[in-house]
């Protein structure tokens, strides 16, 4: 756990927040802590008949009935198999009134940053109609690119971006990744 | 800290002048009709009573003309609570041995002011 | 200082809806020609209770027709007035509105509805007609000039001898004239008595005062208006510097510190035969708290728990004091097992009365049956008795709310299309009136809710036909009696020729069977044509436990509901019959079953692929026999209801999720729904 400069200005600003990072596929993810629950490692889940193939199905966190869905799966990216390793992200994702708790399976936790608003920008705009509103905007951490998720927007809405569509927006930005903001 | 008796067969009265009593630093006990109060006030010492006129089982003007027999409430404050204020019911009151009342409906302030009246 | 008083409004909405179901029973049961002083005590009571709260919380459209209410019951109560059957009416419809008006005040909606001023009116007419003028004190306010400026008051006060008795303390009084100025305080000697004479309680002194202040004499009045009648009080005012007096009337009534409610205004409308016009109220339904609301709960049950609890930690203390040992010998193995069987009786124990703490007896549910049988008989010139038994059954309140709308549909029908004219009855050799029967008990884990009518039964011909019309059977089909009387489940099935505010929409009792499975219910019906119909209604005692079969699927746990399910077999391959590639029929005594293929339909691999590889369970679907093909079965056990919808979504086939023995989750079968996917329809089929 790397101290920045960048971190440490942040934390004292009053613009900032805080970051749980994942990676997944290489690349990495934030989420704003504050919608994260827990975290937990893979456990077996009890299958949902007929749902898609990114619901891993639904597990008892202690007492509540949870679903389980694979990220990597959401996004059309082969998935891995499971294995001691293997996390679920525990997120509290907002609905009209109230919110539903949804785990996510990711490759690997990453660790916790703080983020200043004014060092967040815009993902790069495809021309195309991809809604991209689950992607609050890009940062970087520990000189690496961190795609920030508006956790939500990916799991909340009713319409979901294309699976296929998301790998390969996830790809394009990768492709156009900028140089490292300076604090 | 001064004692209160709120007699009122409502209980969203009850709630509201209780609440608002207790808020200015009174102790209020409430009762839900006259006997109940009666049977209240014989075994505490209230410095106020408060109550209601119409209740089942013993309103409020012969809880009053009751309380007026113990030699512990005989000078003792006795508001009534009433939404009808022509002359006749006033003198009811006063010859049930009522000190004074406070129509309905009343604001909260309305309460406290009045009930500071009587207990200085 | 500022009091929020919209958190106590809840209480006053459910308290006015208990008065005013009180006063709706207390009017049904009223014999208009002796009306018992208690009843009319009761439903004055509950009137002025509204009133006034109503006025507190500010909900003056409430407030202002309460009064109306008010002022006639009280006259009726004084003698004053005459109770009549009009009155009643009145009375009655004044519940419905003004349950409508609180509903609306609960919701934060506007409340427009043309009947509250029809009512308005009819009771304005009937009390301006022959009532003295009920107006409270209209101020008079004594003329005072204003002045502004600070003026001299002297005031003379004689107090009333009796006034320590009531309560009242002169030194209180100045207390208060001393907050609006300078005060000086004199008392006069000249009215002390002699020494012998005195009784101490009473009050013999006058003082004489003196105030500095602004304030006008309405306000200096205000200090002595309890009191005044008794006292003799003379006011006078000099200007502090001119030292001119002005005396002042001192006897005069001073003005009431809150608004006076307005006498009833004097109305031009004369009183039309204003019951044929009259509007009836949208009965809007009697939630008497929205879901999700409070529930009262006696005393006993609480302290039932709370013994329970305490029975619960001490058996977890001594299994905590074993468990903390280092090593378990037999001795402690044994107390071991006794306090997990201890545990086991405390926590089942503790789950009934957990449980009981939402039941309340179906007597809530009931009682705006009189009402409606009432209402309706009269509206159809059916003349009915309605007799209620078992309303202290108690079963879950949410399952109670639910169950209201079916229970009043079935009644509804009962009235419309079950009982017959007094005429017809009497040409049928039957009593002019009828009886609706409404029956409540518990049977095993469940709840039995009958409602029997002793009217012309099902017309079974009528029904046929109608169904033929319809398309629903074709028109050389044979079906037996049970099966005509099923048709009338069927979705936009009515046999009613015009369509009546009543039951007639069509929309009827596939809805209500609908209702009642969606509760894990149960709807059954018995019919015979001139002696009557009775429906059946069985309803889990709650909606949170489910009686459940675990069956094993694959290497998949499922639960099925228990109440639906009739028997479990091994098919013979002769007694199974493929209609077509994924149309198995199984054939059972003399009936024949469709059979899911439950693996098929939720997608994932099962042992027996073939019905006769596995085991046949017939389940209730819709009040058809259906069979589900599954690998074993396992234990029966009841299972806690959890809900998937929470955090996932509504799952085709699937009712709910329950957390087994060994924590993982099992997922419970929506029979219905199953039926639904597998897109099973008909199910009169034969084989060829």
């Amino acid at each position: 756990m790397t101290e920045l400069s960048q971190q440490e200005q942040a934390s004292m600003d009053d613009a900032s927040q805080q970051y749980l990072t994942f990676i997944m596929a290489s690349e990495e993810y934030g989420v704003d802590i504050l919608s994260v629950q827990e975290i937990r490692g893979w456990e077996a889940t009890t299958v949902i008949p007929n749902s898609p193939s990114h619901v891993k199905g639904v597990i008892n966190l202690r007492g509540t009935i949870v679903p389980i869905i694979d990220l990597r799966q959401r996004f059309g990216i082969e998935t891995l198999e499971y294995g001691a390793t293997t996390v679920v992200i525990v997120v509290k994702v907002a609905m009209s009134d109230e919110h539903k708790v949804i785990g996510i399976v990711v490759d690997a936790v990453s660790d916790v940053f703080s983020v200043n608003d004014a060092d967040v920008r815009d993902a790069p705009d495809f021309g195309d109609d991809t809604n991209l509103g689950f992607i609050k905007g890009l940062t970087n951490a520990a000189d690496k690119m961190v795609i920030l998720l508006d956790i939500n927007m990916l799991l909340g809405s009713e319409i979901l971006p294309e699976a296929s569509q998301l790998s390969n927006l996830i790809n394009n930005i990768d492709a156009q990744q900028p140089q490292a903001v300076n604090a | 800290m001064k004692r209160i008796l709120a007699v009122d067969d409502s209980a969203s009265m009850r709630q509201m002048v209780g609440f608002t009593l207790k808020t200015a630093g009174f102790d209020v006990t409430e009762a839900s009709n006259g006997d109940e109060a009666l049977k209240v006030a014989q075994k505490g010492e209230y410095d106020l009573v408060i109550s209601d006129v119409n209740m089942p089982v013993m309103d409020g003007l012969t809880l009053i003309r009751n309380l007026r027999t113990l030699p512990a409430y005989k000078f003792t404050p006795l508001l009534m609570l009433t939404t009808e204020s022509g002359t006749d019911k006033k003198q009811e009151g006063r010859s049930a041995g009522a000190t004074g009342w406070i129509v309905k409906p009343f604001n909260p302030d309305q309460l406290l002011a009045t009930v500071r009246k009587v207990l200085g | 200082m500022e009091i929020d008083l919209s958190q106590f409004s809840q209480v006053f909405f459910e308290e006015s809806l208990e008065g005013l179901e009180s006063m709706e029973s207390e009017l049904l049961k009223l014999d208009v020609n002796e009306p018992e002083d208690e009843s009319i005590n009761t439903i004055f009571r509950a009137a002025h209770s509204i009133k006034g709260g109503s006025a507190t919380f500010g909900f003056t459209q409430v407030a202002n027709y309460t009064h109306l209410l008010e002022t006639l019951l009280d006259e009726i109560r004084d003698g004053r007035r005459q109770m009549t059957g009009e009155h009643q009416d009145m009375l009655l419809l004044s519940v419905d509105l003004l349950r409508n008006m609180i509903d609306a005040l609960m919701r934060k909606t506007d409340f427009d509805d043309p009947l509250l001023s029809q009512l308005e009116k009819r009771f304005t007419a009937e009390l301006e007609g022959d009532s003295k003028d009920v107006s409270g004190d209209d101020a008079t306010q004594a003329d005072t000039k204003q002045t502004p400026d600070e003026q001299l008051w002297h005031i003379d006060f004689q107090a009333g001898i009796d006034i320590l008795r009531c309560g009242n303390d002169p030194l209180l009084m100045f207390t208060e004239l001393r907050q609006l100025g300078e005060l000086t305080v004199k008392l006069d000697e000249a009215s002390y008595p002699d020494f012998v004479d005195i009784d101490p309680e009473a009050c013999y002194l006058s003082w004489h005062l003196e105030l500095i202040t602004e304030q006008k004499i309405e306000r200096l009045k205000e200090v002595f208006e309890w009191v005044e009648d008794e006292c003799t009080i003379h006011y006078s005012s000099s200007a502090i510097d001119t030292g001119e007096t002005r005396e002042l009337q001192g006897d005069s009534e001073s003005a009431q510190a809150s608004p006076v409610p307005e006498s009833t205004q004097a109305s031009t409308s004369t009183s039309d035969s204003l019951p044929a016009e009259v509007v009836k109220p949208k009965i809007v339904s009697q939630a008497k708290s929205p879901e999700g609301g409070s529930i009262r709960v006696s005393i006993e049950k609480i302290d039932l728990l709370i013994n329970m609890v305490g029975e619960l930690v001490i058996t977890q203390a001594m299994l905590g004091q074993i468990g903390q040992q280092d090593e378990i010998d037999e001795e402690s193995l044994l107390s071991m097992k006794q306090g997990l069987e201890q545990l086991a009786s405390h926590t089942r124990d503790l789950q009934e009365s957990v449980m009981q703490i939402r039941m309340l007896p179906i007597s809530f549910a009931f009682n705006r049956f009189p009402r409606l049988v009432r209402d309706i008989g009269q509206q159809l010139g059916k003349k009915v008795d309605l007799i209620l038994k078992g309303e202290d059954t108690e079963l879950d309140k949410t399952v109670m709310e639910k169950i209201v709308d079916p229970m009043v549909h079935l009644v509804r029908n009962s009235l419309d299309h079950g009982l017959e004219t007094p005429e017809i009855r009497a040409s049928k050799g039957k009593p002019e009136t009828g009886s609706i029967t409404l029956n409540a008990f518990h049977q095993g884990g469940n709840i039995i809710i009958e409602i029997i009518d002793d009217g012309a039964g099902l017309d079974t011909d009528r029904i046929l036909q109608k169904a033929r019309d319809k398309g629903l059977v074709a028109d050389d089909e044979e079906l037996s009696t049970e099966a005509i009387h099923q048709l009338i489940f069927k979705a936009g099935f009515s046999t009613a020729d015009a369509v009546s505010d009543l039951s007639g929409r069509g929309v009827g009792m596939d809805v209500v069977r609908r209702n009642i499975n969606e509760l894990n219910g149960t709807i059954e019906l018995k019919s015979t044509q001139d002696k009557g119909s009775r429906f059946t209604i069985r309803l889990p005692l709650t909606l949170a436990i489910l009686d459940g079969q675990l069956v094993r699927i694959g290497h998949h746990t499922y639960v099925v509901p228990l109440v639906s399910i009739h028997e479990s077999l091994q098919v013979e391959p002769q007694r199974i019959n493929r209609i077509s590639e994924n149309h198995e029929l199984v054939r059972l005594r003399d009936e024949y079953l469709p059979v899911i293929k439950v693996f098929q339909e939720f997608g994932h691999e099962a042992d027996a692929v073939e019905i006769k590889d596995g085991l046949v369970m017939v389940v209730d679907s819709n009040n058809e026999k259906i069979g589900l093909l599954v690998d074993e079965l396992l234990s029966q056990q009841q299972v806690v209801i959890k809900s998937l919808e929470d955090n996932y979504n509504k799952v085709p086939g699937v009712s709910g999720a329950t957390i087994l023995g060994d924590g993982t989750v099992a997922l419970i079968i929506d029979i219905s729904g199953l039926v639904s996917l597998a897109g099973i329809t008909n199910t009169n089929e034969h084989a060829a």
